[in-house]
């Protein structure tokens, strides 16, 4: 929802990136520190701070934040557990700040001027890379070639393995791929329509009295769409969260 | 509709040529120091939360469970107490009207006895005395029975005397007499 206010109805300037420190190049890579660097502290930095100070008093009986704190780690357990089971559990610091990571990222995507971390095709997509590279590394080296019986459906009949191994293959591959679109297209769309629904808004009240009554509708679509962007904020947390978990509990039992 | 959707891309469409040619979040320039910051800040974000974050989340939690496990116990353990000391209570209770009951039953069978006891001495006694007085009372009988021939002959000697005058009949002849008639 970040904007420039001179050009308020420019739906895509939100996403752009800019410098915010003098160009750090190395090796003819730009590893300048930017809006969209900034934002991935600031997420690291309010995730932690809140959760570090919520439970700084440790108390027996939890005071409101605390609650919160304690809700979002037993949360997370519990979908971990569902799905991977106990032995999940070894990647449940993984899981745990993956949600609060994109969680507060898209969250504070929604503050209006700031930059939403997830709503950038690399970022989702080097999470879900790092979460398929776990879930590869771990198999294999848990199961070695056993691993591969992922994608080996047992009781399919012989005849047609070669077509089932293929599809698993490819939905495999198509893992990383569906996690971090999946993230990204749901973060840009959303800021998106609020960008252009609000331009709508700031446009038509140019028109006079007309204008300002027109511009009640889209007015109104801008609350409910915010409304509905705060449950997508969390939603896609959960949604990436859960399908981690699952690729998961393949690396733990590849024979399903 | 259309006139502003015409205006908005169009919009849209110089701010992506003033921002430098293509679509922001497809725009590979910028991926190096996305990757870069996203490795450290999410890196330093893992740290925490793996060395400080969760452990104690997780300890805080593990301790109430504790807690509460352990005064669940405490309180499992208190419940059996009071049932001991409620089930040691009853026993002593009913051991207490058992012995109440004995003591009862030994008092009333003692007392029992004595009254037996004072009563068959008190109709010993009496038995001995009515025999007593039963014997007294035969020997009073025989000894005025005995008297009567003496006052038979006696009363018949004044008698004779009265009726034929003169001396008095022997003794020895009046009772001789009045004992073939009273016989």
């Amino acid at each position: 929802m970040a904007g420039n206010s001179g050009n308020a109805i420019d739906p895509i300037h939100q996403f752009q990136i800019t410098n915010i420190s003098s160009p750090i190049v190395i090796g003819g890579f730009d590893f300048s520190f930017t809006n969209a660097s900034l934002f991935m502290v600031v997420t690291v930095v309010v995730a932690t701070l809140f959760l570090v100070l919520s439970t700084n008093r440790r108390g027996l009986v939890p005071g409101r934040a605390q609650l919160m704190a304690e809700m979002s780690y037993e949360f997370v357990a519990a979908t971990l557990r569902g799905s991977a089971g106990n032995e999940g559990m070894r990647f449940f610091p993984l899981v745990f700040s993956l949600f609060m990571f994109v969680f507060v990222a898209n969250m504070l995507g929604m503050f209006p001027y700031f930059f939403t971390v997830t709503s950038q095709i690399i970022v989702t997509f080097a999470l879900a890379i790092l979460v398929i590279g776990t879930v590869t590394i771990y198999g294999f080296f848990k199961h070695g070639a056993g691993f591969l019986k992922l994608f080996v459906p047992s009781g399919v009949p012989a005849l047609v393995v070669p077509l089932v191994s293929a599809i698993e293959v490819i939905s495999f591959l198509s893992r990383p791929v569906s996690l971090s679109v999946r993230l990204f297209a749901n973060m840009l769309a959303g800021h998106i329509t609020l960008k252009v629904f609000a331009g709508f808004v700031v446009m038509l009240t140019g028109f006079g009295a007309a204008g300002i009554a027109s511009a009640i509708l889209p007015l109104v679509l801008t609350v409910a769409i915010t409304a509905l962007e705060f449950l997508v904020a969390f939603l896609q947390a959960y949604v990436f969260t859960v399908l981690t978990c699952m690729y998961l509990a393949d690396a733990l039992h590849p024979s399903h | 509709m259309s006139n502003t959707q015409g205006n908005l891309n169009t919009t849209a469409e110089i701010g992506i040529v003033e921002d430098g040619g293509s679509f922001p979040p497809f725009d590979s320039t910028t991926y190096p120091s996305q990757l870069l910051w996203l490795v450290l800040s999410f890196g330093v974000f893992y740290w925490v939360m793996s060395k400080v974050v969760l452990p104690r989340i997780g300890g805080i939690l593990e301790d109430r469970r504790d807690r509460i496990a352990g005064d669940m116990a405490e309180a499992s353990r208190l419940k059996q107490e009071t049932d001991e000391a409620i089930a040691s209570y009853e026993s002593a209770l009913a051991e207490a009207r058992k012995k109440a009951t004995t003591m009862a039953h030994n008092a009333r069978s003692k007392v029992k006895a004595e009254t037996e006891s004072a009563r068959a001495v008190a109709e010993e006694q009496l038995a001995a005395k009515l025999s007593e007085s039963e014997q007294s009372i035969a020997r009073i009988t025989a000894e005025s029975l005995s008297h009567v021939g003496e006052i038979a002959a006696e009363t018949t000697g004044e008698l004779v005397k009265a009726l034929i005058g003169g001396r008095a009949p022997a003794k020895a002849e009046v009772a001789k007499a009045v004992d073939a008639a009273l016989k």
